[in-house]
């Protein structure tokens, strides 16, 4: 069981009713599939809103970064670095600066 | 004494705005869910403690939230406040911000595409809820107007929902396109007389009317003109900004159309201009008066392409004779250097004795009229821009 640390935008911290950074139980290999998956059981109320509920397609506004390196294009199920599933690092969904 | 409770939506949250029925002094509470994008906001006629709103965002999406206090607290009612989000074996309780598209082979009429702006074919895709309608006598049935249009309905307080597959695949779906506000379906209406009537309009399709509850529709748009489009008669494609009816007069419809004012006196079977001596009739709300059936109102706005009001002049128009005659309501309301929209969800009327009339503008100004437009104030100036206004009537 991995321990990570993910910092969500705020508006996405209201919904989920946490403060601050969330720590998220994930099984098995660290994507970036495996950290959504289990963030959306352990926050069912953010199902829908960072990956469109049916087709499971990123939210165009959102991007992932990994240990500062942008991973919002990368394969979805390919393995995120040790500091990630160790917990040394933190795990970020960005929304874009798009005004207002 | 009877209080009044203006549910007003926002570019950046909700906001409760409460007074007596004198209507002088208000309450305002908010923002609610602020920094969100809050089209509409409604109470059920069943039960008015129940309210439903449909948050949004370009960022996360759609989002429901329910109060079943009148507002005070809110909850997403997949997940509600106090209680386990998920079962036991880990699956959410609730999916109450899933639209999903009826495209199964049980429906009969699986249907992908609809026209974008150049005339392609474009695949359905859900953005947004612009509508919702609570059912007149169950507070846990509500309807759902949504972007890509289509009609939606939950009957478990809005914790999943459904498509009313019948809407798209009546059969002119293909030909639907988007107006400059996308394509939505923005306006329901739930027949007091005939319950198993319901109207509803699309932008840029036209209105359209169910007499089995949804089930089965056709599109009622015979007797529109619309130039902007090849051709100006046809059975869709006009751009409907948004339809109101009187609960006691169920076969007469009014309509703020892109350009013209409009009213039916056969449930939309057919309809004719009454836009009259109106200084423009561009415009997007038309409400009715509680107790006057024949008394209507809208607030002309001077173009397609210039979405203020004519000479900077905010103006309520109102006819007594069901449209055609129209007077300038003016009192309160800024007469110079105003430049700002009234959008098509942003009226509503109250059921007091002296029925009060309230609208809010893209400059964040709520008005209201204690005594049926003669006479205006704003409760609020300085709100962001309102995308919604509705009202309830405490006994």
């Amino acid at each position: 069981m991995a321990m990570i640390t993910m910092v969500m935008p705020a508006h996405l911290r209201t919904l989920a009713g946490v403060s601050g950074d969330v720590t998220i139980e994930v099984d098995g290999e660290v994507t970036l599939r495996s950290i959504l998956d289990a963030l959306e059981t352990q926050y069912p109320m953010l199902r829908g809103t960072i990956r469109e509920h049916v087709s499971g397609e990123r939210r165009p506004f959102l991007r992932f970064f990994a240990c500062g390196e942008d991973i919002t294009h990368e394969s979805p199920d390919a393995p995120l670095p040790q500091e990630i599933a160790s917990g040394a690092e933190a795990f970020y969904v960005v929304g874009a600066i798009a005004g207002g | 004494m009877s209080n009044v409770q203006v549910l007003v939506g926002t570019r950046k949250g909700a906001f409760i705005l409460t007074s007596d029925g004198k209507r002088e002094k208000w309450d305002v509470s908010g923002p609610h869910f602020a920094g969100w994008e809050i089209y509409h906001v409604k109470g059920s006629p069943a039960d008015p403690n129940r309210l439903y709103a449909s948050q949004t965002s370009g960022w996360f999406g759609q989002i429901i939230q329910r109060s079943d206090d009148g507002g005070k607290t809110w909850f997403q009612p997949g997940t509600p406040a106090g209680e386990p989000t998920t079962t036991p074996e880990g699956m959410p309780v609730g999916e109450s911000n899933k639209f999903v598209y009826d495209d199964s082979a049980e429906t009969g009429k699986p249907l992908t595409t609809h026209q974008f702006y150049d005339g392609t074919a474009k695949p359905w895709v859900f953005k947004r809820v612009w509508h919702l309608e609570p059912a007149l006598d169950d507070a846990d049935t509500v309807y759902a107007g949504v972007e890509d249009a289509a009609l939606f309905r939950s009957t478990n307080g809005g914790q999943t929902w459904a498509e009313l597959p019948g809407l798209r695949g009546h059969g002119t779906g293909a030909q639907w396109q988007p107006g400059a506000g996308g394509m939505c379906l923005h306006s329901i209406i739930l027949d007091h007389q005939n319950r198993e009537r319901i109207f509803v309009a699309i932008s840029a399709a036209g209105a359209f009317r169910s007499d089995d509850s949804g089930a089965t529709w056709k599109p009622i748009n015979r007797g529109l003109h619309s130039q902007y489009i090849p051709d100006p008669t046809a059975e869709v494609g006009h751009c409907v900004h948004h339809i109101a009816q009187h609960p006691a007069n169920s076969n007469v419809l009014f309509m703020q159309k892109h350009w013209d004012v409009m009213r039916s006196d056969d449930a939309g079977d057919s309809w004719t201009e009454v836009s009259g001596n109106l200084p423009t009739d561009f415009g997007f709300v038309i409400d009715v008066h509680a107790h006057e059936p024949e008394t209507i109102y809208v607030v002309p706005i001077k173009s397609d392409g210039e979405h203020y009001p004519p000479d900077g002049k905010l103006r309520v128009y109102r006819s007594r004779t069901g449209g055609n005659e129209w007077e300038a309501l003016t009192k309160g309301l800024p007469q110079e250097n105003c430049y700002v929209n009234v959008l098509r969800d942003a009226m509503a009327v109250d059921s007091l004795d002296s029925c009060g009339v309230y609208f809010g503008t893209t400059g964040g100004q709520v008005y209201a009229s204690a005594d049926a437009g003669d006479t205006w104030a704003p409760i609020v100036r300085d709100l962001p821009a309102v995308l919604s206004v509705e009202v309830q009537t405490w006994p």
